[in-house]
């Protein structure tokens, strides 16, 4: 649900990127904060255990510019991707205005990734939501590894409706943007639309 | 109170000025140093007080996810919500409560308030704060009702391209 403020000319939308453990939704959030100016972004929290596996959640506050007089601020969320934390996943999808889903593209994770995305559509739908109808983007990660699936059979299989997806490496930052900017693009149609 | 299916929440000059104006009045009679209103998806409403040094963007989005945390707790053990939560540190200390379900009050004190201050205080302020966002609820109803437009109705795809360059 996006917060329009007419007395601060503010319109704020949540984008969550979901996708199964190690799948590189952190590492998303924090390549687009290295390369974001200082002036469009407000700190990054992680809220992650020891071993830098997501806890909650990671949350990242950007200022894109100004569209009709409208301050446009997205907040960048993640879930915590390992199976066993779905009562926080669940929490984190409130109010959500996009998802980015990022899979893992390594062969050895393809049964993660089904089940990762199951797991959203079910917790969308106990929020209310379906995922047909918001603004959602794919992301194939780890296009820079071995023994990948190749990127045909994983759009069969997470991506059966078409939506915009892209092929990337969250680490070097190749795709991270052209992410983002798809989600953020439909949230905006989206909104322009007056919403679901 | 706010429409769940509701695609935004609208906040409009009028109501704001009347939130902003029973949040000053509540840093006042409760000596407080910060106040601030969360909608519980994380999103910051509005802050009164010391607010210069403070990353109220953050402060907003981690009480919103601590305000979640709770909530699932308590429906584990059978209860509806835990409405007040309260966090003492060594010089600040920090209020946070519920009002009309969907908005979160912080209250950021020190030594010079106290606990039960500002509890009391709260209780007053939230009863009004209610008030003011079931209004603000019935006004953006009405207004989806009577059909006119969102402002964003009119945006053009250049006008979403030119963010991105």
């Amino acid at each position: 649900m996006s917060f329009i403020n007419y007395a601060s000319r503010e319109i704020n939308c949540k984008i969550v990127y979901y996708g199964p453990g190690l799948c590189g939704k952190t590492t998303n959030l924090q390549y687009v904060y290295q390369k974001t100016a200082p002036e469009a972004k407000g700190k990054m929290i992680s809220l992650a255990t020891e071993t830098e596996r997501t806890l909650f959640f990671d949350f990242l506050p950007l200022a894109l510019g100004e569209i009709r007089g409208f301050k446009t601020r997205f907040h960048l969320y993640t879930v915590p991707g390992q199976v066993f934390y779905d009562a926080s996943r669940k929490l984190i999808l409130k109010g959500v205005d996009g998802v980015v889903f990022v899979a893992d593209s390594q062969e050895e994770r393809l049964d993660a990734n089904i089940e990762s995305m199951e797991n959203l559509k079910v917790n969308l739908e106990e929020q209310g939501y379906q995922l047909e109808n918001l603004p959602f983007v794919v992301q194939y990660n780890k296009r820079d590894l071995p023994n990948l699936t190749p990127t045909a059979e994983l759009q069969t299989l997470l991506n059966p409706d078409g939506v915009p997806d892209f092929t990337a490496c969250a680490t070097t930052g190749e795709g991270v943007f052209e992410t983002l900017k798809a989600v953020a693009k439909l949230i905006l149609i989206d909104l322009k639309k007056g919403g679901r | 109170m706010l429409n769940p299916q509701s695609s935004s929440f609208v906040m409009y000059d009028e109501e704001f000025q009347r939130i902003n104006a029973v949040i000053e009045k509540l840093l006042r009679e409760a000596n407080a140093k910060v106040i601030f209103l969360v909608d519980k998806n994380g999103q910051l409403i509005t802050a009164v007080g010391e607010t210069t040094n403070l990353d109220t963007t953050s402060l907003a989005s981690l009480t919103a996810g601590n305000i979640a945390a709770t909530g699932g707790l308590a429906k584990l053990i059978g209860e509806k919500e835990f409405s007040i939560l309260f966090h003492e540190g060594e010089k600040d200390n920090l209020h946070i409560s519920i009002v009309a379900g969907r908005v979160i009050v912080v209250v950021i004190f020190d030594d010079r308030s106290s606990l039960g201050l500002v509890r009391l205080r709260v209780k007053k302020a939230s009863d009004e704060l209610a008030g003011i966002f079931e209004a603000l609820s019935r006004k953006s109803e009405e207004i989806e009702k009577s059909g006119s437009q969102s402002p964003f109705a009119e945006i053009t795809d250049d006008d979403i391209d030119n963010l991105f360059r």
